[in-house]
């Protein structure tokens, strides 16, 4: 009975060792160990031994059936993987087809722009200000220096509504409009972004384009500070590692004025046609805030001074994304704002 | 401006190449905007003579000539008919360039030799504009005396380079070449050579001969004359020719050069007179009275207002003075007697008259920014003694110069503490003195601070402020420090309004749309393209006077044809499915003389699909993707409750398939699909969607603080509902009721499925709602759940007829 109970222990082993999937697994398990399996048989017969074999054939009998269980679990666990890797395979997907598509729109390249530039001088404590776009000749001109028949006038070909209201040519206007709401309090940090208007239409001027205004008036406010100001602002815009260049200019509303190049986004200053060869873009116009528009908005220009700076968003954002025809930025082709 | 490099020489010396000089003006405040060399590519243009002219023997219109070059005779074929014997002319040799790339070649015509050619000014790079009229087409003819086989780059002044200006309106002086040499000077830290003119005067006096009176003294405060006798008009010399040429302007006789000559070497415009043809010698500066009129030189008669300073003889105008000449006065080649103006006028009073008659000239843009008062004598003595050097005239002794007040100086405090505190650069007192007395200033030492007289040729500097410009761009922008601002630190703040546009754009932008941004002034057309009623308040739009074109012509009261223009464009493109958006103003006329109301208008447009995918089809995009669109803005931007209204009343969209948009009882924008005719009217394809929203309103429903409700604790109990209405019936009217009728037990309701056609009878339609039941306090029975699904069923039935079904 002994060497009955070995064999069949052996008999089992070589089942289960060709043993290839579960269902075989499952009918050596019922083979072997089920109510009526071949263990259960032979040890039916355990009533015939003698009361001192019993114990020890029952030892033996424990021992083959531990040994088939424990096979039997080995091979179980063996071929579950095996079935999962099976599976896997056959779940397969092309990872390489494209996903679900997500609504995608987007924002107007110069919006992009106008934002970027709000962040740096938001960041630096400037508060963005607003103002009419159809503007009356006093605050569009008058207040910012510019007589009627001043030979400067023609600096800004106009749109006229009647001989006293214009479309705005500049973004300037809300400088004297918000210093005369905030006078005699100080200091005055604005940014103005803005639509502005002007007489021109050809691949580099557009009749309507957008401006940012930036002003700062204060006790002690300097030249320097505007170089240090708009140094830090077009290193911010076009990368650590942009130069700067002040050239001096004039505008009626600043004085001293100048206007500000940056060494070029493409070539780095050594030259392109982007430069006309020159290394420089011009990029600012800025001042000195001048007296007479520092006391015509309430300020007492002896003792506050203030400096003031205006960029076309359209040339910047032609600058960054390589745009060679402003009137790309106004034609507003799918094709192309979807690149943005 | 041009200004000739070599011309700048006679000045000043300069050590340094035209380009270099570009910079170091440019860096001061004078920008050069380009720098040309003249001549360039241009090789082997001699002077040569036409010895002779014969028919060439096989052509009608070529003929043959034999053009001594100095060293040889040469054959040359030409099909030019402005030459005659004895006619200099430049002559490219064989293996002669051209400024146009064009090589010289030994060549056949017709069968006869040639070996060269004859040259236009074009063809030698010389702008027509400034060739005489004779020559402006056909070969250039130099004066009779001009060496033989001379190279004709050095004859016409081509070995030069010009510098173009771009001058800011403050620096009139710099309409010079002495302003820019006085520059070039002080930049430099050269002497500036002033001309001092000196020449012979013949025994008569001008006086008893001139006599000038300025009756309107506030608009003519200088007029200095000289007389010329023996007058021989005629050519100026080639060197005058070529001077005015370098600067763009046309020679035309020796005495008009003059005047220009001095004009742009000192910066004084000029004018000549014929003497004889002014009446009793009498120049009388005035006012044009009512009605006068005056032929101007170029031959357009001109009818003056009384606003307009003429010069008059006692018979009438003679001038309109610093715009244009009379023609009856003008120089000719009889003229034998000449009177010569150099006077100082006001440069608004100018500027008003030329703008008046439409007439720029060179003279009016230097007096309306201001000339040199203290130089009209210098100027007329320079043009007295070109006009003797050259033996066009001689110079009677003697000059008229009335000054009817003399100026005051124009003195100004200066205060090397107060450039300190503007500039935040400490620039010393004695580098301050250096740098004004360099520009011409006078500057007197007055303790800690400086008493500075502003030199006559510098209009532009009137206070303080002005000074410490000039000080800051000589001394150099780039050399005063960087720094930043000190004192109290602010915030950078947005208003709601502001960050509600940025949220706004972030939000459309999310959900597929792209943004647009469009002129603000539009055709008057839209608004019948629009579909609008004739006596729509929207037609009410601002007008601009002076459009670019009709088009562009008033500003826009609505944003959305903007937008259509857009589709449309795109549509004929191809580019058929797209959805846009546009954040911008509209202008509201509020009456004559005063600005508009201007409001902010959100509009979006969306025609087409979103694009499909291969495990997605394309959605359309209908009345619901927009507004869905919108409902998300609603929802996002805390804009609370919007109710979307039917509307049919608004003539730009499709009256069953258009809603308004309605909050706290006002109503804020509209969305549909477009009216078939305003589709037809934009060619656009059948189904565009659109939406206009008042964003001034939006920003004050919006922004509604977020207050955190609790989760559930408890489990809730769904259920799903349909049922069977009358499809009149808005599904917005439904959905109350079941809110009502489910109370606060019911936590969500959606709508899932909207359906008609079979099985559902004519007239009906069947909706699908899923309903979630929840208590805050218990978890919830399914025979509560069940109790409150038959109120709501009930409530339906009562209010609507409408029906479970099951």
């Amino acid at each position: 009975m002994r060497a009955k109970l070995k064999e069949l222990g052996e008999e089992a082993r070589r089942a289960l060792s060709q043993a290839e999937s579960l269902e075989d697994l499952n009918g050596i398990r019922v083979r072997f160990l089920g109510k009526k399996g071949e263990l259960t048989q032979i040890l039916r017969g355990m009533g015939s031994l003698s009361a001192e074999e019993r114990p020890l054939i029952g030892q033996v009998a424990n021992e083959v059936r531990a040994a088939i269980e424990e096979e039997l679990a080995l091979k179980n666990t063996v071929l579950k993987e095996q079935v999962k890797q099976q599976k896997l395979k056959g779940e397969g997907i092309d990872v390489t087809l494209p996903g679900t598509p997500v609504p995608r729109g987007g924002k107007h390249p110069l919006t992009l722009v106008l934002e970027e530039i709000q962040n740096i001088f938001l960041g630096l404590g400037y508060s963005i200000a607003d103002g009419p776009e159809v503007e009356t000749d006093y605050y569009n001109f008058e207040a910012l220096n510019l007589p009627k028949d001043h030979p400067a006038r023609d600096m800004q070909d106009s749109f006229f509504i009647s001989s006293e209201i214009v479309l705005r040519t500049q973004t300037s206007p809300v400088q004297v409009r918000t210093m005369e709401k905030t006078a005699p309090e100080l200091p005055v940090k604005i940014i103005v972004p803005g639509k502005v208007y002007r007489r021109d239409d050809d691949a580099t001027h557009s009749p309507m384009f957008n401006q940012v205004e930036g002003l700062a008036v204060d006790r002690r406010i300097t030249f320097s500070d505007l170089k240090g100001t708009l140094g830090l602002f077009t290193r911010e815009m076009f990368g650590p590692n942009t130069r700067t260049r002040f050239r001096p200019s004039y505008f009626p509303f600043t004085e001293p004025s100048a206007e500000v190049d940056i060494s070029c986004v493409m070539c780095g200053g050594k030259g392109c046609r982007v430069c006309s060869h020159t290394g420089w873009l011009e990029i600012l116009g800025s001042g000195m805030v001048h007296p007479r528009v520092l006391e015509v908005s309430g300020y007492n220009s002896e003792e506050v001074t203030g400096f003031a700076f205006g960029m076309g968003v359209e040339r910047i954002a032609m600058l960054k994304y390589g745009i060679d025809d402003m009137r790309l930025l106004f034609e507003n082709d799918l094709r192309f704002l979807q690149q943005f | 401006m041009k200004v000739s490099y070599k011309w700048l020489q006679e000045f000043v010396d300069i050590d340094i190449s035209p380009e270099d000089l570009a910079d170091r003006l440019t860096l001061a405040g004078v920008a050069v905007e380009g720098v040309t060399k003249l001549g360039v590519g241009m090789e082997k243009v001699f002077t040569g003579r036409i010895e002779k002219i014969d028919p060439h023997p096989n052509a009608d219109k070529l003929v043959v000539t034999s053009v001594n070059v100095g060293t040889e005779k040469l054959q040359i074929i030409t099909a030019a008919t402005n030459v005659r014997e004895g006619d200099v002319i430049p002559v490219a040799v064989e293996g002669a360039k051209l400024a146009s790339g064009l090589v010289i070649k030994r060549a056949k015509l017709r069968g006869v030799e040639s070996r060269g050619m004859m040259c236009s000014g074009q063809e030698l790079g010389i702008d027509p504009k400034t060739m005489p009229a004779d020559q402006a087409v056909g070969i250039m003819i130099l004066p009779p005396g001009t060496q033989l086989g001379r190279d004709a780059k050095e004859v016409l002044g081509l070995d030069d380079t010009i510098l173009e200006l771009d001058l800011t309106p403050n620096r009139g002086d710099c309409l010079s070449i002495i302003g820019v040499a006085r520059e070039a000077a002080v930049l430099l830290g050269r002497p500036l050579r002033l001309p001092a003119p000196s020449f012979p005067e013949l025994d008569e006096s001008i006086e008893g001969q001139v006599r000038v009176d300025i009756e309107d003294t506030d608009l003519c405060r200088r007029f200095a004359g000289r007389l010329i006798k023996n007058a021989r008009v005629g050519n100026s010399p080639l060197w005058m020719q070529q001077r005015l040429r370098s600067a763009g302007i046309r020679p035309i006789s020796n005495i008009v050069d003059v005047t220009n000559y001095v004009m742009l070497e000192l910066g004084q415009p000029m004018h000549a007179f014929d003497y004889n043809l002014l009446t009793d010698g009498h120049i009388i500066v005035r006012r044009a009275r009512e009605g006068e009129k005056l032929v101007s030189l170029d031959g357009v008669q001109r009818d003056l207002t009384t606003e307009m300073l003429c010069i008059t003889d006692p018979s009438g105008p003679v001038g309109i003075a610093g715009v244009m000449g009379g023609l009856a006065t003008e120089v000719t080649n009889k003229t034998v007697s000449i009177l010569l103006e150099s006077a100082f006028f006001n440069p608004i009073s100018i500027r008003r008259t030329s703008k008046a008659l439409g007439l720029r000239s060179e003279a009016s843009q230097r007096f309306e920014k201001g000339i040199d008062i203290g130089g009209c004598a210098r100027a007329a003595n320079r043009a007295a003694q070109l006009i003797a050097e050259m033996g066009a005239g001689e110079v009677v002794a003697g000059m008229v110069d009335n000054i009817p007040a003399k100026l005051a100086d124009r003195v100004i405090q200066f205060r090397p503490s107060r450039a300190g505190y503007v500039l935040g650069a400490d620039i010393p007192k004695s580098k301050v003195t250096g740098i004004l007395t360099s520009l011409r200033f006078t500057v007197q030492d007055a303790g800690e601070n400086l008493l500075v007289t502003v030199p006559s040729h510098r209009m532009d500097v009137s206070q303080e402020v002005d000074l410490i410009e000039e000080v800051a761009r000589i001394h150099g922008y780039n050399q005063i420090p960087d720094t930043l601002t000190y004192g109290r630190s602010t915030r950078g703040i947005k208003t709601k309004e502001q960050s509600l546009t940025a949220q706004a754009r972030d939000l459309l932008a999310g959900s597929g749309l792209h943004e647009v941004m469009t002129y603000s002034f539009i055709n008057p057309k839209t608004f019948d393209q629009m579909n609008l009623a004739p006596d729509s308040a929207m037609r009410n739009a601002l007008k601009i006077k002076n459009p670019l074109s009709e088009e562009r012509s008033v500003m826009r009261t609505m944003l959305l044809p903007c937008l259509l223009e857009i589709l449309a464009r795109n549509y004929n493109r191809r580019v058929q499915n797209g959805a846009v958006f546009e954040l911008g103003r509209v202008f509201i006329p509020r009456g004559e003389n005063q600005q508009p109301e201007e409001r902010t208008i959100l509009a979006g447009a969306a025609m087409g699909r979103s694009p499909a995918s291969w495990n997605q089809p394309a959605q359309d995009y209908d009345y619901f993707y927009l507004k869905g669109v919108l409902e998300n803005l609603f929802s996002r931007t805390g804009a609370g409750a919007v109710n979307f209204l039917p509307e049919t009343g608004d003539p730009s969209y499709h009256p069953g398939k258009t809603a308004y948009m309605e909050a706290g009882g006002t109503k804020i924008g509209v969305i549909g699909e477009l009216h078939p005719d305003v589709l037809e009217n934009y060619d656009l394809p059948a189904r565009v969607v659109a939406f206009e929203l008042d964003f001034d309103r939006l920003a004050e429903i919006s922004g509604r603080p977020v207050v955190y409700s609790q989760l559930p604790k408890f489990p809730g109990i769904d259920r799903d509902i349909a049922i069977l209405a009358r499809k009149d019936i808005p599904a917005a009217d439904i959905l109350r009721v079941i809110q009502a009728a489910g109370g606060k037990l019911l936590r969500e309701v959606s709508l899932f499925d909207v359906y008609q056609g079979e099985q559902v009878p004519e007239g009906m339609r069947s909706m699908a709602f899923a309903l979630k039941f929840q208590a805050e306090d218990r978890t919830l029975t399914d025979a509560e759940a069940g109790e409150i699904t038959g109120e709501i069923a009930g409530s339906l039935a009562a209010k609507f007829g409408a029906e479970l079904r099951s």
